[in-house]
C-alpha cells in the first residue's frame, strides 16, 4: 500500500531567472522526474504561471466573489508541485530532498495527501 | 510495585503494541487498560510471575476484544482476525521495537518539542499533566502537542522502524538530542525529568551497544548527574571548586568513568564522549586541567563553537593564566549569553580590574534562579572585595550542561 505525497515548490515572486540560470534546472527537474518514473514514484508534475496570473473565487451568499491576484498575500508563491508516491514519509522526503537539491535555493513542503 | 513495572515497562508495552496494532493511540490505550486491570487484580491474586509479559499479553487481548466489540463494517473484523496472527519477528540488526517507537518519535520531520513530548509520554509512561508541568506549559497546549504529533505521524506515515544504516548516525543523533535536552530540563531541580533521560540513556545503550556516543551521553548524564547534590545547595548554584565532594555520587561517578574508559578503548570520539570524558576528570580531583584543556581542543574541532570554547576557556585560566584566558573570551561572540559575561567577570576580578559590570551583564541574562542566586552571590562579593583581587574566586565553572557543548 502507498501514501501519495504533494510535493509543492515555493518560489520567491519576480523576474523569472535568465536562461542560462533557468535552463540547466529544467534539465535536472526531467532527469529527476524520469527517476520518478523510472521507480514508479511519479504521480504528476506541473509548473504553474507567475501568481499575478491568479483569480481567486469565494462564494459568499448567492454570489461569487472574484479578486484579482493570488489568495495570499506573501514573498512567496507556489510555483509549481509534483505529485508522487510512496512507502512511507522517509520515502517521500527522499524524493523531497532531491527535488530541493535540483531547485537549490527553492523551499520544497511534502504533505501527504488525504484523499484523490 | 504497579508504579515500579509501569515505569519500567510502560514503553516496552506501548512498542510492542504498536507493531502488533499498527497504531500509536490503540496500543497507547491498550497498555493503559492493561495497567488498570493490574491495579484491580494483582493485590487481590498477586503478582504474576512475569508480569511485563502480562502487561503486553494483556493490553493485546484487550485491544483484539475492543476491536471486535467495535466491528461493524468487515474490514474493522479482518483487522482484528488479522490481530491474532502473532506477526512474523522482523529479522534486522535491531529487535526491540522501543528503538523502533525512540526513531518514530524523533523523527527530524517532527518539531523538537514535540519528538521530547512524545518520548516522555510513550516511551516515559509521563502522563501530559506531568510533561506540560515539567516544560511549564499548559496542560492543553501540551495536549494539543502531542496529538498533533501523533496525527502527523499516521498521516504522513512516519515509518516504525530503525533507520537503515547509511541514515543511522543522523537519525541517532537527533535521539541523543532529544535524551540529552530531557536530561538538561530536569538535571537542576526537576530531578524526575534528569531520572527519566538516563534511564532512556541506559534503554538506549543496552540496544545500541555497539554506539559509543550512546555510551558517551549516558556517562555523560551519569557524572553530571553524580554532583547534582552538591551543585545546588539551597537552591543556589555551588561552584566546582567549591563544592562540598562528600556529597558526589560515588556509584554513578564509578560508572560513568568505567564507560568512559571503554569509550577510550574504542578510539572512536564525539561529543557526547568528551564532554563525558571532561566530566570525568573532574570527578577524580585535584582536576587535571591540562588534560581538560586538550580534551576541549578535541571537542572544538569536532563541533566548532563560541560556547564550547568559552569552556575551554576557563580550563586555560588554570594552565596558562587568566590573561591568556581574557584575551579567548573577549574574542567571542557570546554577548548574549550569561556564562560569557560571569566568565569574563571571574577573569577579570583575578586580573585585579573591576568585574562589577560583568557579573551584572551576566545576571541580566541568566533565567534559572539557582543561576541567578549564584550570581547575585557574586556581585555582593564582588562589591566587597573588590580590592582583593587574587583570591582564587571561581567563575561557574562545573561543565554542567544547560547549553554546552553539543554544538546545537
Amino acid at each position: 500500500m502507498t501514501q501519495k505525497y504533494l510535493l509543492s515548490i515555493y518560489q520567491p515572486d519576480g523576474e523569472v531567472p535568465p536562461p542560462e540560470i533557468l535552463d540547466p534546472i529544467m534539465a535536472n527537474l526531467e532527469t529527476l522526474n524520469e527517476e520518478m518514473r523510472a521507480k514508479g514514484a511519479w504521480v504528476f508534475a506541473v509548473g504553474l504561471h507567475p501568481p499575478s496570473t491568479a483569480t481567486v473565487l469565494r462564494a459568499k451568499d448567492d454570489d461569487v466573489l472574484m479578486t484579482d491576484g493570488p489568495f495570499t498575500e506573501g514573498k512567496e508563491h507556489i510555483g509549481g508541485f509534483t505529485i508522487i508516491q510512496a512507502a512511507d514519509l522517509d520515502e517521500a522526503l527522499e524524493w523531497g530532498r532531491k527535488l530541493a537539491t535540483v531547485l537549490n535555493p527553492l523551499s520544497v513542503e511534502v504533505r501527504p495527501i488525504a484523499f484523490a | 510495585m504497579i508504579e515500579e513495572i509501569y515505569r519500567a515497562e510502560y514503553g516496552r508495552a506501548v512498542s510492542v503494541l504498536t507493531r502488533v496494532l499498527g497504531d500509536l493511540d490503540l496500543a497507547e490505550e491498550a497498555v493503559q487498560d492493561a495497567f488498570t486491570t493490574a491495579a484491580e487484580q494483582w493485590p487481590v491474586k498477586g503478582v504474576p510471575p512475569a508480569p511485563a509479559g502480562w502487561i503486553i499479553t494483556t493490553a493485546r487481548n484487550r485491544a483484539i476484544d475492543r476491536l471486535r466489540r467495535e466491528t461493524k463494517g468487515h474490514e474493522k473484523h479482518a483487522q482484528a482476525a488479522l490481530l491474532q496472527h502473532e506477526p512474523e519477528e522482523e529479522v534486522g540488526d535491531v529487535p526491540d521495537d522501543r528503538l523502533r517507537l525512540i526513531f518514530t518519535c524523533c523523527h527530524p520531520s517532527l518539531a523538537l518539542q514535540a519528538q521530547v513530548a512524545l518520548t516522555l509520554k510513550l516511551l516515559g509512561g509521563l502522563t501530559t499533566a506531568e510533561i506540560a508541568r515539567a516544560f511549564l506549559v499548559p496542560e492543553p497546549t501540551m495536549a494539543q502537542r502531542i496529538v498533533r504529533a501523533k496525527g502527523k505521524i499516521r498521516a504522513a506515515r512516519i515509518p516504525y522502524r530503525v533507520p537503515r544504516d547509511a541514515d543511522l548516525p543522523e537519525r541517532l543523533k537527533a535521539v541523543l538530542a532529544v535524551v540529552y535536552l530531557i536530561f538538561n530540563e530536569g538535571y537542576l531541580d526537576k530531578q524526575e525529568l534528569a531520572g527519566e533521560a538516563i534511564r532512556l540513556g541506559r534503554v538506549l545503550a543496552q540496544l545500541m551497544p555497539d554506539e559509543p556516543e550512546v555510551w558517551g551521553l549516558l556517562a555523560l548524564m551519569l557524572l553530571v548527574a553524580s554532583r547534582r547534590d552538591a551543585r545546588v545547595v539551597d537552591g543556589s548554584l555551588v561552584p566546582l571548586a567549591e563544592q562540598d565532594r562528600s556529597r558526589w555520587d560515588a556509584n554513578l561517578i564509578a560508572e560513568g568513568q568505567d564507560i568512559v574508559r571503554r569509550c577510550l578503548r574504542w578510539n572512536r570520539p564525539g561529543p557526547y564522549q568528551l564532554q563525558a570524558a571532561i566530566n570525568a576528570v573532574h570527578s577524580d580531583p585535584p582536576t587535571d586541567w591540562h588534560q581538560v584543556v586538550a580534551l576541549y581542543d578535541q571537542l572544538l574541532a569536532i563541533t566548532p563553537s563560541p560556547v564550547v570554547a568559552l569552556h575551554r576557556a576557563v580550563a586555560v585560566a588554570e594552565v596558562d593564566g587568566p590573561a591568556v584566558a581574557l584575551r579567548e573570551v573577549e574574542a567571542l561572540d557570546l554577548d548574549r549569553y550569561h556564562l560569557f559575561h560571569a566568565v569574563r567577570a571571574d577573569l577579570l576580578q583575578r586580573l585585579g580590574e573591576d568585574p562589577t559590570a560583568a557579573w551584572e551583564a551576566a545576571l541580566e541574562r541568566a533565567e534559572h534562579p539557582a543561576e541567578r542566586d549564584l550570581l547575585r552571590k557574586r556581585l555582593g562579593l564582588a562589591a566587597d572585595e573588590q580590592d582583593r583581587a587574587d583570591d582564587g574566586d571561581q567563575p561557574d565553572d562545573d561543565p554542567q550542561p544547560r547549553g554546552n557543548a553539543t554544538g546545537v
